[in-house]
C-alpha cells in the first residue's frame, strides 16, 4: 500500500484497504516519538475558520517534526482581494510540501487537488466531505471495539450532517448494522441511502430511541441546530425528545460507547460525561494520531 | 411510412426514437425555440412504437445536429437515433450514447458548488443511465433528469 503523493479529498476515493492501512498507521503513531517529517512544511489554508481542525492538523505535523505555515481565515489572504482559488494554490504550493484546505464551497478541495502538484488534504469543503473526521471516527470505533462491523445507532440531524453521511458510507463497507433515528424533516437523504446499495450494510430507520440504543454497540449523536426549525417551540420539543440522558441509556448494553463530533450544545446531558459510555473527548484526541498517519503517508515519511 | 417521412427532408436531421414526451426538450437542446425560431420543423409526439411503447420524432430542415447536442439528448432520451440527411439521402445514422463521464456539457445544479464560482470545467460521472444519475466530480452531489432538463 502506498499513499505517497496522494490527495485525501473524499472517503469515497478510499478503498477498504486504504482505510485499514491508515487506521493501522495511526495506531503506530500513538506510540511513536519519531520525527519522520523533519524539514517538511504543511500549509494550512483555512478559507473558513475551524480552530479545532486546524490545531489538530498543526499538532500532528509538529509532533512528527514538521513545520506549519498558512492562514486561519480568508480575510488575512489575497483571496480577500479577489484572487482565485487556483491562483492561491499555485502560489502556496511553492512554499510547502503538503496542503490542508478548508473551504466553504463544496468541491473546492477537489479543485485545489486538480491544480496542485503537491498532496492536498481536505479538511472540510462546505457540506460535502471531511475525510479525516470520518477516519478518526472509524479509528475511535476500531480502538474501542476492535472491529468495524458493529451495531451503530446514529441520532440527531442526519440530513445536514456531512459527518454522518461519510461515516455511514464508510461503515457500510464493513457491513455494519446501522440504525438511523432523526426528527421528521431531518432524515438521512434518500440520495445518501441509495448510495449504500453497493454494499451489504443493513440499514433501518426508526423513531424508537430506547430500542435503537439497547441494540447498539456504538451511539453516534449529532447536534440538532435551531436554525433548521422555523418554529422555536418545535425546536424545543424536538431537542428534548432527542436528548441523551442517563435515563435514556438505562437499557443500553454495558459496553456501549457514545460518540459525538463536537461541539455539543446540550444533546448529551453533562451527567453522561462521567458515565462509562462517554468517549467523545477521547474521540477528539484521536484526531491527532489519525492526522499524523495521513500526513506521514501522503508525504512518504511513514509507510 | 417511416422511409417516406425521412425522404421528405432535403437537408437536415431526423431525430427518431425519442422517449415519448421529450420532443420539446430536444427542440430546446437544439436551440430551435429561441436561437433558430424560423427553422422548418416536423414534430410527432406519442407515436406508437414496438420498442418504446410511445416515441417522439423531430425532423429539422436545414440544420445538422451538433455533437454536443447529441450528447445532451442522450441524457434525457437514451434510445434516440440520429439521421443526418443531405440531398434526400441519409448520409449518417447513429444511436445516441451516454458516455461514462461528461465534461463541460452541463452545469452543476448545486448553487454552492465551487464550479459555480471558479473558472473550472464541470465534470460528472454517470452513475446510472436509466433514469439518469450524474455525480459532480467536485461537490459530489447527484443530478437527476429534472435538474438536467432545467438547463436546456
Ligand atoms: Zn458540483
Amino acid at each position: 500500500m502506498n499513499l505517497k503523493g496522494k490527495d485525501i479529498i473524499s472517503i469515497r476515493d478510499l478503498t477498504k484497504k486504504d482505510i485499514e492501512y491508515i487506521l493501522k498507521t495511526a495506531e503506530k503513531m500513538e506510540k511513536s516519538s519519531d520525527r519522520p517529517l523533519k524539514g517538511k512544511i504543511l500549509s494550512c489554508m483555512f478559507f473558513e475558520p475551524s480552530t479545532r481542525t486546524r490545531l489538530s492538523f498543526s499538532t500532528a505535523m509538529e509532533r512528527m517534526g514538521g513545520d506549519v505555515i498558512g492562514f486561519a481565515s480568508k480575510e488575512t489572504t489575497s483571496v480577500a482581494k479577489g484572487e482565485s482559488l487556483k491562483d492561491t494554490i499555485k502560489t502556496v504550493e511553492n512554499y510547502c510540501d503538503v496542503i490542508v484546505i478548508r473551504h466553504p464551497k463544496e468541491g473546492a478541495s477537489r479543485l485545489a487537488a486538480d491544480v496542485s502538484k503537491i498532496p492536498v488534504i481536505n479538511a472540510g469543503d462546505g457540506s460535502n466531505q471531511h475525510p479525516t473526521q470520518t477516519l478518526l471516527d472509524l479509528y475511535t470505533i476500531k480502538k474501542e471495539k476492535n472491529r468495524l462491523d458493529i451495531n451503530i445507532a446514529l441520532i440527531g440531524d442526519l440530513k445536514y450532517g456531512r459527518t454522518v453521511h461519510s461515516l455511514v458510507y464508510a461503515l457500510a463497507m464493513w457491513d455494519a448494522k446501522i440504525t438511523l433515528v432523526s426528527p421528521e424533516g431531518l432524515e438521512m437523504p434518500r440520495e445518501v441511502l441509495g448510495d449504500l446499495n453497493r454494499f451489504n450494510a443493513k440499514i433501518n430507520e426508526t423513531d424508537d430511541i430506547e430500542t435503537a440504543i439497547s441494540n447498539s454497540d456504538v451511539l453516534y449523536v449529532t447536534r440538532i441546530q435551531e436554525e433548521r426549525f422555523p418554529d422555536p417551540g418545535e425546536y424545543e420539543k424536538i431537542k428534548g425528545a432527542y436528548r441523551i440522558t442517563l435515563d435514556t441509556l438505562k437499557h443500553a448494553k454495558k459496553d456501549l460507547i457514545i460518540l459525538h463530533p463536537l461541539p455539543r450544545v446540550d444533546e448529551i446531558a453533562q451527567e453522561v460525561d462521567d458515565s462509562p459510555y462517554a468517549r467523545y473527548f477521547e474521540q477528539v484526541n484521536n484526531g491527532v494520531p489519525v492526522r499524523m498517519a495521513v500526513l506521514g503517508l501522503v508525504l512518504g515519511g511513514v509507510r | 411510412m417511416k422511409d417516406i417521412r425521412v425522404k421528405r427532408i432535403k437537408n437536415g436531421t431526423v431525430i427518431d426514437h425519442i422517449t415519448g414526451g421529450q420532443a420539446f426538450n430536444v427542440l430546446k437542446i437544439m436551440g430551435l425555440r429561441k436561437e433558430y425560431p424560423r427553422t422548418t420543423l416536423t414534430v410527432a409526439m406519442n407515436v406508437p412504437s414496438k420498442k418504446l411503447g410511445f416515441k417522439d420524432i423531430v425532423k429539422v430542415e436545414g440544420k445538422e445536429i451538433k455533437k454536443e447536442e447529441v450528447d445532451k439528448i442522450a441524457l434525457i432520451a437514451p434510445d434516440t437515433t440520429i439521421n443526418i440527411i443531405r440531398e434526400h439521402e441519409v448520409i449518417k445514422k447513429e444511436k445516441v450514447n451516454i458516455p461514462a463521464r461528461l465534461e463541460g456539457v452541463l452545469r452543476c445544479a448545486n448553487p454552492n458548488c465551487i464550479t459555480r464560482f471558479e473558472d473550472a470545467t464541470s465534470k460528472f460521472i454517470v452513475e446510472e443511465k436509466c433514469p439518469i444519475k450524474l455525480r459532480c466530480s467536485y461537490c459530489e452531489r447527484v443530478m437527476s433528469d429534472k435538474d438536467i432538463v432545467r438547463q436546456f
